[in-house]
């Protein structure tokens, strides 16, 4: 691990805190209507009573639960239709240019569809982050598979393995690099969408409070909204990059 | 030839059963219509002006919003990228800016300019700007050092050594940036409409589906795939193009 020299730490927060005193500045000073930009104190405020008497953390627990829910599911499907289509390239040939075709389809605008079909029920959101963020996983798999070297497959058919030897022990562990890639923009795609569908179906989690907080012009409670998606999104990348960095630890030399 | 037809065989076999799901099973859904009823809708949709309308909207928001993120990018990645000091001082606030997803923000843009196009092109500009700017530093730590020597040794100006050098070097990678800046605006676009802005395509689908009008809401779900492919799609050869003409290999 790299180690970052105290001067650079020292400038990193300093440059944190002139941001900190901009905010402080504008919102106090007026320049920037409190409508909009609550104080660094306010949002705090918001903060702690949110998360100690209201419903904040039970907010960011519902939210969390829903990506990282979805974010599972989408994992284990898109592997394991990652290595049904990566295996053989027949299927490949018929399914493949259709995926290329749903990959830029955005994530949300399934949502309506999903109303129509299922209503506005917790289900029809989880269904909708499992399969938004499924395709990274997929697209992945599926590249680690078909890029497996030659001369492994060669030696596979030479041991006789079977399929899933095949699998488990030579496809996966070289398709890992890319299904870790996949799952952490998974991950990205599944906080995103979940936020989406709290937002539209009404479902209880830290989309639909900041939506509410924005309507009834309650700044700070949006801002703290705001900070813990953030704080979300921080951690389970944070966790993710570790996870990956264990991982791979044989692939760094 | 057969890789063409192979492509198109899972798709209509699928629009296939679809159609003849809708037409016996789910006969009169509320949800579900026959893709040749979809196909209708669009043809009436683009008949009335609905359908451009709407599709100018969204594309509209999402390249005046990848405009901003592109030039706010570029800019800041060519100063961290030039500058280790403005690049290590930065590093903190970015890495706890950049993961705050940008639909959280959707409510604040609301709040400060209302429904329309500058909120949506605020939160795309949002979304759009981090990529940008990652892409942009890596593409500077990436130049050939041998030419920031040379802009020493003519006595450069950093503001010509950025203009005369920097820039046209990292070209290229620039435009990688921007095909991916391009899915990430298209997406963000939607996404906004659908969760709150009432206007463009997303809009016009959540519309659809609220009107109980299962054919037009497919006919939208068509048609912002087909426009996200096809814009992907030139955004590829856009920046392959660059490439080639800049001298490298594709």
């Amino acid at each position: 691990m790299r180690r970052i020299p105290l001067a650079d730490a020292a400038a990193s927060l300093a440059l944190l805190a002139v941001l900190l005193a901009v905010w402080w500045a504008a919102s106090h000073g007026g320049w920037i209507s409190r409508v909009f930009l609550p104080t660094p104190e306010a949002t705090l405020a918001s903060l702690h009573e949110g998360l100690t008497t209201g419903e904040l953390a039970a907010f960011s627990a519902a939210t969390i639960w829903r990506m990282v829910l979805g974010w599972g599911l989408a994992s284990l499907a898109g592997v394991a239709l990652g290595v049904a289509i990566g295996l053989s390239a027949a299927v490949r040939a018929y399914v493949q240019p259709m995926l290329e075709f749903v990959r830029p389809l955005p994530a949300s605008a399934l949502l309506p569809l999903a109303i129509a079909i299922f209503g506005l029920s917790p289900t029809m959101v989880l269904a909708v982050v499992a399969f938004g963020a499924m395709w990274p996983v997929l697209l992945g798999t599926i590249h680690g598979l078909v890029a497996v070297a030659p001369r492994l497959q060669e030696l596979a058919r030479c041991l006789d393995l079977s399929r899933a030897a095949y699998v488990w022990k030579i496809g996966l562990p070289n398709a890992l690099p890319d299904i870790l890639a996949g799952m952490r923009v998974a991950l990205t795609v599944a906080l995103i969408v979940s936020v989406v569908g709290e937002m539209i179906a009404s479902q209880s989690g830290l989309g639909q409070a900041i939506l509410l907080a924005a309507r009834a012009y309650r700044a700070s409670e949006l801002f703290a909204g705001i900070v813990l998606l953030g704080l979300i999104g921080l951690a389970s990348n944070a966790l993710l990059a570790l996870a990956e960095r264990h991982w791979l630890k044989w692939q760094q030399p | 030839m057969v890789e063409r037809l192979r492509a198109w065989c899972v798709p209509l076999f699928l629009l296939g059963a679809l159609e003849l799901y809708a037409r016996t099973v789910a006969a009169g859904s509320d949800a579900i219509a026959p893709p040749s009823a979809a196909l209708l809708a669009w043809f009436g949709a683009a008949r009335d002006g609905s359908l451009w309308q709407a599709t100018a909207f969204t594309l509209g928001s999402a390249a005046l919003g990848l405009l901003i993120a592109s030039a706010l990018g570029i800019v800041g990645g060519l100063l961290l990228g030039l500058s280790p000091r403005a690049d290590v001082s930065s590093a903190l606030s970015i890495e706890l800016l950049r993961p705050i997803p940008s639909v959280a923000l959707i409510p604040l843009a609301m709040l400060v300019f209302g429904f329309g196009l500058r909120m949506e092109t605020a939160v795309i500009a949002f979304a759009a700007f981090w990529p940008m700017l990652i892409l942009a530093r890596a593409a500077v730590r990436q130049l050939e050092p041998r030419l920031l020597e040379v802009s020493c040794m003519l006595g450069l100006s950093a503001w010509q050594r950025g203009w005369k050098i920097v820039l046209p070097a990292i070209v290229p990678r620039l435009f990688v940036a921007l095909r991916l800046g391009v899915a990430i605006a298209l997406v963000v676009a939607v996404t906004v409409e659908i969760a709150a802005n009432p206007h463009g395509m997303g809009y016009a689908m959540m519309i659809a589906q609220q009107g109980l009008d299962p054919a037009l809401m497919l006919a939208w779900l068509g048609w912002i795939g087909a426009v996200g492919y096809a814009i992907n799609g030139l955004a590829l050869r856009l920046q392959q193009r660059v490439a080639r003409a800049m001298g490298e290999a594709p």
